[in-house]
């Protein structure tokens, strides 16, 4: 069927809008982070930098600079946050979805595990935050690991279940009869097969812990835990007068994510997509 | 399917996730109940605690700011997933046309949704910004306003400026579950009718909005989910300002915790807020429940 010239022509505009709706504030945020700050306090704007100015990041990156010191203690926290929480959510999640698959655990259970984080964090935060003042635990990197892991740990195993739905049983027979143990069959035999689920679920459960902000801004106070996100919120709270700077943390906190995201986009996609619909 | 033999064995598999979700969840949840009723506060000093019965939910309902930031939470929840479902179906029926480009589009849509939430904030507050924002500049130059505004300092104006902010980052989801829903219509289908003369808009509202009605409905409840708890956007935006004009629940309770220092009382308004949510949660099951059973059937 041949299109007929003014549907082209609508389409094409269409996409255009898309993509400037799409992109206009992110170039928007790069090209603060790379303005001077006189352009950046004319008014009406000027668009387009008179200089580019790089100054920011050398600053952000530069341990030396108060703001750098920040900077990267914080990324430095998010990166051993998110990290370690996906790594303990991974290890307990994998088995537990396999008791879904393969050892008919009652899927009704795995419906309250996605519930109890589906609640507003409100409802945990008070009791979660006494009790572990009362451990002197609070501003230390491993209690957010801790609640981080049980804020991943129901997608996880939800998403590893899906995976570990559609994998041959035969081969898990076939060890079975060998008098293989089921931990031994899970090392041995399912998770070679699962690795690209692992890799997804990592991904994605890597993605949502260096988003979080609510149990870090209560459970964080000084440079030795606070995460990206809070410190982000610091900066953009504090009496910065050049607002490229914090463009500029803005932009570096984003780079993790859109690569990841951009680089593994089928990936994500389509475990966003059965993540969300599935159930 | 179930059964290589061993059937205790799902327990012992189950065991560390189970732990994990009882300490940090269920154990805490457990608590705030118990709390909120009692008239316990957040303090050094050795103050007995006394429990109080109902007294903090009589005065939580009845209590005119409460119900505010309620009523609005459930605007912002409202406004921001129906523009983004309206916006989302939009860009999915759009990425699933034939043009050049369309794989890189579907790939750059991807981007809102990986901005974290608090640099996404941020980004709308500095676009938003009343002297030297790019909003302003923008409306300026192209003539539609005279003076500056404040975009956020406007009661009336700074909840739905911030849900522009939120539906910029997700509709992105949306359209990523729309799209792929759109994908799995039999080409024929949309064919015949077009043969039998349907117009479009009559062939979307009879074929392709049914078909992917279903998974719409499931990622729809979810985004409520999301929604209503929203709390992060609204710290770095406005921190519930002007006037109250975007304090939603959590930053209520949040407030009524952190900066009252509640416990007994915030803990009554969070079992509130957490009862509405357990609505939309159930709503969520019963939705895949179908989703699934209309998939196997």
């Amino acid at each position: 069927m041949k299109r007929r010239p003014l549907h082209s022509v609508l389409l094409y505009t269409a996409v255009l809008f898309l993509a400037i709706f799409t992109l206009a504030p992110l170039v928007w945020l790069v090209l603060m982070s790379i303005s001077t700050p006189t352009d950046l306090t004319t008014v009406p704007l000027n668009w387009i930098p008179s200089q580019i100015d790089l100054s920011r990041y050398a600053q952000l990156l530069n341990i030396n600079d108060g703001s750098g010191a920040r900077f990267l203690a914080a990324l430095r926290n998010s990166m051993l946050t998110a990290g370690g929480a996906t790594l303990i959510a991974l290890i307990v999640a994998i088995p537990a979805a396999y008791a879904f698959t393969r050892r008919g655990a009652p899927m009704i259970l795995l419906f309250v595990f996605l519930a109890t984080i589906m609640m507003p964090p409100i409802t945990y935060v008070l009791p979660l935050y006494q009790i572990f003042g009362s451990f002197g635990m609070l501003n230390n990197t491993v209690t957010l690991i801790i609640v981080y892991c049980a804020l991943l740990l129901p997608f996880a195993t939800w998403l590893m279940k899906a995976n570990l739905d559609v994998l041959p049983i035969e081969i898990e027979h076939a060890a079975f009869m060998e008098g293989a143990s089921t931990i031994t069959t899970l090392r041995r035999v399912v998770l070679p097969l699962a690795l690209p689920a692992i890799a997804a679920t990592g991904m994605l459960s890597f993605l949502v812990a260096w988003d979080e902000f609510f149990y870090a801004l209560i459970f964080t106070s000084d440079m030795s835990a606070k995460t990206l996100p809070v410190t982000i919120a610091d900066f953009a709270a504090g009496r910065v007068t050049d607002y490229g700077v914090i463009a500029a943390v803005g932009v570096l906190a984003t780079l993790p994510p859109a690569i990841l995201a951009i680089a593994f986009q089928r990936f994500i996609v389509s475990g966003l997509v059965a993540g969300s619909v599935k159930g | 399917m179930s059964g290589i033999g061993k059937s205790n064995e799902k327990w012992i598999l189950l065991a560390p996730a189970i732990t994990v979700l009882l300490l940090i969840t269920a154990l805490p949840f457990v608590q705030t109940f118990g709390q909120s009723f009692t008239d316990a506060k957040i303090t050094a000093l050795d103050r007995p605690t006394l429990w109080i019965g109902l007294e903090n939910y009589i005065y939580a309902l009845s209590d005119p700011y409460f119900r505010e930031a309620i009523g609005r939470t459930l605007y912002f929840t409202i406004t921001s997933v129906g523009l983004e479902v309206i916006i989302g179906v939009g860009v999915a029926l759009l990425l699933n046309q034939a043009f050049r480009g369309r794989t890189l589009m579907r790939a750059l849509i991807i981007l809102p949704w990986a901005v974290p939430t608090i640099v996404n904030a941020l980004a709308w507050r500095l676009i938003y910004h009343p002297d030297y924002g790019a909003l302003n500049s923008i409306l300026l130059q192209t003539g539609l306003i005279d003076n500056y505004r404040s975009w956020l300092g406007d009661p009336k104006m700074a909840m739905n400026m911030v849900i522009l902010a939120d539906v910029w980052k997700n509709f992105p989801l949306i359209a990523y579950v729309a799209l792929a829903s759109l994908q799995t219509i039999p080409g024929d289908l949309l064919k015949a009718a077009a043969v039998e003369g349907a117009r479009p808009w009559k062939r979307f509202r009879a074929i392709t909005l049914p078909w992917i009605m279903g998974p719409l409905m499931v990622v729809l409840i979810l985004r409520m989910i999301e929604a209503f708890r929203v709390f992060d956007i609204i710290y770095i935006m406005t921190r519930g300002g002007p006037s109250d004009s975007t304090k939603t629940a959590s930053f209520y309770v949040y407030q009524e915790y952190f900066n009252y220092l509640r416990s007994g009382s915030g803990s009554s308004y969070a079992i509130i807020v957490a009862g509405i949510s357990a609505v939309l949660i159930l709503a969520y099951y019963v939705g895949t429940r179908q989703q699934n059973n209309g998939a196997n059937a």
